[in-house]
């Protein structure tokens, strides 16, 4: 090999505009900000400034394809006032509160379950999360259906075995309507716990729970004092998500009983779009999803301090 | 032996059992009731949980007596659309944010995780408004110009979690080499990147699937509708429902999410663990 | 072919001052050795040479010409890292094609180097395969292969051989000191192993928390370490230090520890008189602290012997005086036992004088 020779840096074939273009980008500044122009400006456009402007509408009267005047807290006035809007608000937080309970308890319950070594993982582990594959509204029209009151198969089952001697009424009688509900949206939420959970257990190393057995701990202090504590932060941030979602949750709602028997399975969401989009009241509409704001703000704050601390 | 049978019976298979069968029963009423005659499904004398006469009638009057091919051709387009749209955004952002590392990204990344977190139900009434203003009302380009706001939240934060697992040096190399930043990114990252650009494309092809409200906010036509929006608004008129088409179409239109994620589970699983261990 | 200067070299990383007024020139065709602690600030400055790291202040110059804000391509450098950094989705000939194909160079002056190069490591027949197909040796090879196809200015190597087993380990540095004297090219080789500094470089550079300690060639550094960080970081096992008192009595100058007195030699006894104060530390290497028969008086240390370490071509020996602990080094055929007192005999014309302010050597 001759070593003498120099290799010449050799430009590319088209000096001029290209080079210079391209020597623009070898700054970190201009490159990174034209890399994440694209992402920043569609989010401006269509997160942020909606954001500011649901606000803003929320303290107008626009009503829908208009222009409307500011009328400052009327829309929050005649909201507070309403014995409708306390009752939404009554169950916004049932749901929320009951659902994200119940998902994070049986969600739990079944990572711990899948977090152990057996034929076919995979598939069980594929199988488990097709609830929250497949569109909710589809799976929506399905509960719908098996919530028929005539022709729903739970029903049958439970007069066949002759634990009832009538049929139920799931979706007509107010407090069966809020439980069935509650009901999908915890079986559509499982499978989010269930896998966020099963890889952060997945993450614990053996070891710390060979050492704590040696230790003398028994089954629920194992649980109690290595994998609680461990899984802790993600169980924060997984629990949170949940909670967002859930409590500005819509389609399940709107698909299954849009918001009746007599309003009383509507939540911020689903009222806000009954009285925004069919109803025509956007400023009334926008003002009650202003109330999802608080709970947004808190789901925030919450992520940002685990995060915080997992750094 | 059989002692520990019995245990692990209790403790695993019993659970797993019940468990799975909650998750999955939906799924098989589903199913059943595609296949079923009217006369079969109103039948109260008949075994519900099976098929007496399988039939396809409801799959004809599906494609027949509705839009529903329509419908899925809208769904596929508007899907594909938005998480090309959303995966290039992202993939750009992503690097910009894990590796150049300019002054603001850190703020930056935070920022745009966070716009996850904000639900379309907060959104869709202002969004409607700029719809409008923007002249895509009743359009199919309003929801591929909409869908990327909770597509590029999450796809960001994915693919930062890949970029962060490859080794710097390598880039490093490259540009030791002589490679711009523009051909590091184009020629190492990216094909680096390749499995999770995968995972973050079957989430955002998925979620856009999924998507209910803004397509019911934003898109009144009929022919213009996606599947979920479709099947409820045009399958159910007052008090007639057609449960037999609205089971078959409900099975149809999950065969697509059905399909990709059946391909790519391994790939589905990493991503969604990856982005909330992030 | 190139000369290499760093002049007044700083880097900061916020609070951190990684690397502090260093300066060094390297000569063309020299392979210089960067050795320290871990933390030193070795890779930093490496990675300031490749233009990786911006710089604080100072400048660096490769063939008189300032690079500070040339970007790393344009440097004309090769640089090996220490988890190789191959490219996992190219063959190992792409791999090594990969700076070539961007430089332009035609395909058939590619093919004719990328074979050179692999014939040069011997990896002729791994060149279709992935990186991931290949050993832990065969990729290091691979690393070295990439950098030399472009016959760069310099080499930078950063702690290339750590991922290695110890066998293959030095194997490879003989490999790649056989491959600079082929080569011929300048070489700057960051490590922390100071076995691997002393054998491969014509030049070693001791640092610690991003100051230059010393610069020369191994055995300068070995024999004359410029203070007691040098001293103590070259040559395994390292340096014995002790603390002592001097004393000028009849007959000449003396050294006055707690356990023993020793008798210093009248040349060096000369330079010590400039020396003010009355306490040094004085060092000794393992191998100048032979075992002698029988006590001599203010020749000899009694020592409590506590651990034997047969290596085979030598023993070491673990000693206690009072409560210091040295390390000699002792024949194979050696009588010591644990426990039992033994004699040492320090060669006292290779003992080494610090100061006890600054640690500076006396002279
Ligand atoms: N990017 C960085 N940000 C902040 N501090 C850094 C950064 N890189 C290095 N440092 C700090 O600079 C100092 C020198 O680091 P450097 O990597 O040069 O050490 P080194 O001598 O190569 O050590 P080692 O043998 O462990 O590789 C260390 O204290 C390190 O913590
Ligand atoms: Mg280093």
């Amino acid at each position: 090999m001759r070593i003498s020779e120099n290799i010449a840096i050799q430009p590319g074939k088209r000096p001029g505009r290209r080079w210079r273009w391209s020597g623009l980008l070898e700054d970190r500044t201009v490159m990174g900000m034209a890399f994440v122009a694209p992402a920043v400006g569609l989010l401006l456009l269509f997160l942020a400034y909606p954001l500011i402007l649901g606000i803003w509408l929320g303290f107008t009267d626009t009503v829908v394809g208009g222009t409307g005047e500011f009328i400052g807290l009327a829309n929050y006035i005649s909201l507070l006032n309403d014995a409708l809007f306390w009752k939404v608000t009554y169950y916004t937080f049932l749901y929320t509160g009951a659902a994200v309970f119940f998902k994070l308890l049986l969600g739990f319950a079944l990572a711990i379950v899948l977090n152990r070594e057996f034929r076919a993982k995979g598939f069980v582990r594929a199988i488990v999360l097709l609830p929250w594959i497949i569109p909710t509204v589809l799976s929506a029209i399905c509960f719908w259906w098996l919530y028929d009151t005539t022709f729903s198969g739970i029903t049958w089952v439970l007069m066949k075995i002759g634990l009832i001697g009538h049929k139920i009424d799931y979706l007509g009688d107010p407090t069966n309507a809020r439980i069935a509900l509650i009901v999908a949206n915890v079986w559509r939420g499982i499978p989010f716990f269930t896998i966020g959970l099963l890889a952060g257990l997945q993450t614990i190393n053996p070891s710390l729970y060979e050492a704590a057995s040696i230790d003398g701990a028994g089954g629920w202090h194992r649980f109690r004092h290595v994998t609680l504590p461990l899984i802790s932060p993600l169980l924060a941030v997984v629990t949170t998500f949940s909670t967002i979602w859930t409590f500005a949750d819509f389609q399940l709602i709107w698909v299954i009983t849009r918001g009746g028997p007599a309003n009383a399975t509507h939540l911020y969401g689903t009222l806000s779009f009954q009285r925004a989009i069919p109803g025509g009241q956007f400023g009334e509409g926008a003002a009650i999803s202003a109330f999802i704001l608080p709970v947004l703000m808190i789901s925030v704050w919450v992520c940002y301090k685990y995060m915080r601390r997992e750094e | 032996m059989s002692e520990k049978f019995v245990e692990r019976m209790i403790k695993f298979y019993l659970p797993l059992f019940i468990f799975l069968f909650f998750l999955l029963f939906p799924f098989y009423w589903m199913f059943i009731t595609a296949f079923k005659s009217d006369a079969e499904l109103y039948n109260l004398k008949l075994n519900p949980f099976f098929i007496h006469e399988p039939t396809f009638k409801n799959i004809l009057m599906l494609f027949k007596e509705t839009l529903f091919n329509r419908w899925m051709f809208n769904t596929f387009f508007v899907a594909i659309l938005a998480t090309i749209l959303s995966l290039s955004a992202s993939l750009l952002a992503a690097y910009a944010i894990q590796r150049v590392r300019f002054r603001g990204s850190g703020p930056i990344g935070i920022s745009i995780f966070f716009g996850y977190l904000v639900p379309p139900t907060i959104l869709f009434i202002p969004l409607a408004a700029i719809i409008f203003q923007l002249k895509i009302w009743d359009s199919l380009w309003s929801l591929v110009l909409i869908y990327p706001t909770f597509l590029i939240p999450f796809c960001t934060w994915l693919l930062m979690g890949y970029f962060k697992s490859i080794p710097k040096e390598m880039e490093e190399c490259a540009m030791i080499d002589g490679a711009s930043r523009l051909r590091v990114f184009w020629q190492i990252v990216v094909p680096l990147a390749l499995p999770g650009i995968l995972s973050a494309g079957i989430f955002a092809f998925t979620l856009s699937w999924n998507e209910y409200l803004y397509a019911l906010t934003f898109i009144s036509t009929t022919t213009l509708k996606t599947a979920p929006v479709g099947l409820i608004t045009e399958l159910v008129r007052g008090d007639v429902y057609h449960w037999g088409p609205l089971m078959t179409g409900a099975l149809l239109a999950s065969v697509p999410v059905a399909l990709v994620y059946s391909f790519f589970v391994e790939h589905y699983v990493a991503g969604m663990t990856g982005a909330l261990k992030e | 072919m190139a000369k290499v200067v760093m002049e007044k070299l700083n880097k900061h990383f916020g609070e951190v001052k990684a690397v502090r007024d260093f300066d060094l020139e390297i000569p063309d065709k020299e392979f210089v050795v960067l050795v320290g602690p871990s933390g030193c600030g070795k890779t930093t400055t490496l990675r300031m040479v490749a233009g990786l790291e911006d710089i604080t202040s100072g400048n660096i110059y490769i063939d008189d010409k300032v690079v500070n804000q040339l970007p790393p391509k344009d440097r004309d450098i090769a640089m090996v890292f220490q988890n190789y950094a191959l490219y996992p989705h190219m063959t190992v000939y792409q791999n090594m094609a990969f700076g070539l194909t961007l430089r332009k160079f035609p395909k058939a002056e590619i093919k004719q180097r990328v074979k050179e190069a692999a014939e040069i490591l011997n990896i002729g027949e791994l060149l279709e395969r992935k990186p991931k197909a290949l050993s832990g040796g065969q990729r290091q090879r691979v690393a070295v292969g990439r950098a030399i196809v472009r016959k760069p200015k310099v080499f930078l190597f950063d702690e290339p051989l750590s991922n290695l087993d110890a066998k293959l380990r030095v194997q490879m540095r003989v490999e790649l000191k056989k491959l600079h004297d082929r080569l011929q090219t300048t070489i700057i080789y960051v490590t922390h192993d100071q076995v691997e500094a002393m054998t491969m470089g014509d030049c070693i550079v001791v640092m610690k928390d991003g100051l230059k300690q010393q610069v020369g060639a191994p055995l300068e550094l070995y024999f004359r370490p410029a203070n007691k960080f040098v001293a103590g970081f070259i040559g395994s096992p390292a340096m014995n230090f002790m603390e002592g008192e001097l004393l000028s009595e009849q007959g000449g100058l003396f050294l006055q520890t707690m356990g023993f007195k020793l008798k210093i030699p009248e040349d060096k006894a000369a330079k010590l008189k400039s020396y003010p104060e009355k306490r040094v530390i004085f060092g000794i290497r393992p191998e100048d602290l032979p075992e002698a028969p029988a006590a001599i008086p203010n020749e000899t240390i009694e020592v409590v012997v506590e651990v034997l370490e047969p290596l085979g071509s030598e023993v070491y020996l673990d000693v206690k005086v009072g409560e210091t602990s040295l390390i000699a080094r002792a024949e194979p055929t050696t009588k010591a036992k644990p426990h039992f007192k033994l004699y040492l005999q320090p060669v006292l014309e290779n003992m080494r004088f610090f100061s006890i302010r600054d640690e500076k050597a006396l002279f």
